[in-house]
């Protein structure tokens, strides 16, 4: 199918970009690595009378640490997120996985991680890792930029913070310290399919051993992707037991809101997101080199 | 609206439309019909080309707009003076096909998955083709073809003719 008939303007700078979404207001949508968008607009799910195509500002497609932070600029792609030789490290395990597991390995060459965020579909992945990882977007209009912490951020489905006129510019996710990891836990019928279900887990110890602060967050199990606070709320300040482990997955499984369709049932989905988290602790912790 | 597109070398300017998307464009536009549509669903990867000599896409999900001022590599731009590129000689030799349709797009997702890692693990080559679909071979064969490519490719140019 052919998308229907809009206006297409390219951006070579952020300002340039902010133009174009103030003058053409609720009309027009940006266009990044499109992945998501244009099959969209392809199925006639989408009809944008303007595209602003931001591929062009060279400046956002950068992926740096400066320490405190990982930043994510809006074009960079999910493959240089992949390919970054530091992601082995053991802080950023929960990165690591979903850097595989989203989309294709070939669209990942071309989506982008804020791209991906600001779609906001409710099966998607960088949405959960972002709540798990408790990410903050930098959002630009007219009045400047402002920060927008990651559960404001996600609205609905598909409907973020970012309001007309204004574009996401970055993704800025708080380094781990040494004692945490994390992991993605991710059931997919074939490569590239959203998830029927997924859990984003990340973990940080204390000296003594317990846990400092965890971070869970689900897919496909609402109309966003959704943190479970019951399960932060049970985990913090415990010594890592297989007891513990299944409350926090029982309280993810009571979260879990999920719809039923082909790729399953509620109940299947609602359980899935339990034995994920589980799971995904139980990953977790080992590469922190506890066993459970 | 305008477009120019350097495609296997060669510089097209052309009238599209801005929702023309870049398979259509090599398709209709230039005439290049070694770019496969499959699913026009970014599902598939027989669509797949390389941009700017490193980065595989679905062309099924880019517009041609999004070229404009790129270099777009095909299957037709692989062969060089009636030689076929290692990776199409791989394929040849290593029966990586059988009905042909999703080849162009393994072939271009390898040239690009070889730029990034020209010595991937049989696993890293599995992983890395996971966005292609192939109906016939049971990929088997496209992973020995993309082994003996990478080999190839790495021999010296003289030890190669």
């Amino acid at each position: 199918m052919i998308p229907a008939s809009f206006e297409y303007v390219r951006a070579h700078s952020a300002d340039e970009a902010l133009a174009h979404l103030q003058q053409h207001g609720s009309e027009a949508r940006v266009l990044a690595g499109g992945q998501s968008l244009i099959p969209a607009m392809r199925f006639r799910l989408a009809r944008p009378a303007v595209l602003v195509d931001i591929n062009p500002i060279k400046d956002l497609s950068y992926v740096k640490r400066d320490g405190a932070v990982l930043a994510i600029g809006a074009i960079a792609r999910d493959s240089d997120l992949e390919r970054a030789s530091w992601l082995s490290e053991r802080r950023w395990s929960l990165f690591y996985d979903v850097s595989r597991v989203v989309a294709d390995p070939v669209v990942r060459q071309t989506g982008t991680v804020v791209g991906s965020l600001c779609h906001n579909d409710p099966a998607g992945d960088w949405t959960a890792v972002a709540l798990a990882a408790r990410a903050d977007i930098v959002v630009r209009g007219a009045a400047g930029l402002r920060t927008v912490a990651i559960d404001d951020f996600l609205i609905d489905s598909f409907a973020t913070a970012v309001a007309d006129g204004e574009m996401a510019i970055e993704a800025r996710f708080p380094t781990p310290d040494d004692r945490s990891a994390g992991s993605y836990q991710k059931v997919e019928r074939k490569v590239g399919d959203f998830a029927t279900a997924a859990a984003a887990v990340q973990v940080s110890l204390n000296t003594d051993g317990t846990i400092r602060q965890a971070g869970i967050a689900l897919s496909a199990a609402g109309s966003t992707a959704v943190r479970v606070a019951a399960a932060e709320g049970l985990l913090a300040r415990q010594k890592p037991s297989a007891d513990l482990l299944r409350a926090a997955g029982a309280a993810a499984s009571e979260r879990s809101v999920p719809q039923g369709d082909l790729r399953g049932s509620v109940e299947y989905k609602k359980h899935l997101a339990g034995v994920l988290v589980e799971r995904g602790l139980r990953q977790a912790l080992a590469r922190l080199g506890v066993q459970v | 609206m305008k477009v120019s597109v350097k495609v296997n070398g060669a510089t097209y300017e052309r009238e599209v439309e801005p929702r023309t998307l870049l398979a259509y464009f090599l398709r209709e536009s230039c005439g290049l019909t070694g770019t496969h549509v499959g699913c026009d669903t970014s599902s598939c990867g027989c669509c797949v080309v390389v941009l700017d000599a490193e980065r595989a896409v679905k062309s099924c999900t880019m517009f041609a707009a999004q070229a404009d001022g790129h270099e777009v590599l095909t299957v037709e731009g692989l062969a060089q003076g009636g030689t076929l590129h290692p990776i199409q000689q791989g394929f040849w030799d290593q029966h990586g096909l059988q009905c042909g349709f999703c080849t162009p797009g393994m072939i271009l997702a390898t040239y690009a998955l070889l730029h990034h890692n020209p010595n991937p693990t049989e696993a890293e080559i599995r992983e890395g083709l996971a966005g292609n679909l192939c109906r016939c071979t049971g990929y088997q064969n496209i992973v020995k073809a993309v082994q003996q490519a990478a080999e190839k490719m790495h021999e010296p140019a003289s030890a190669a003719s």
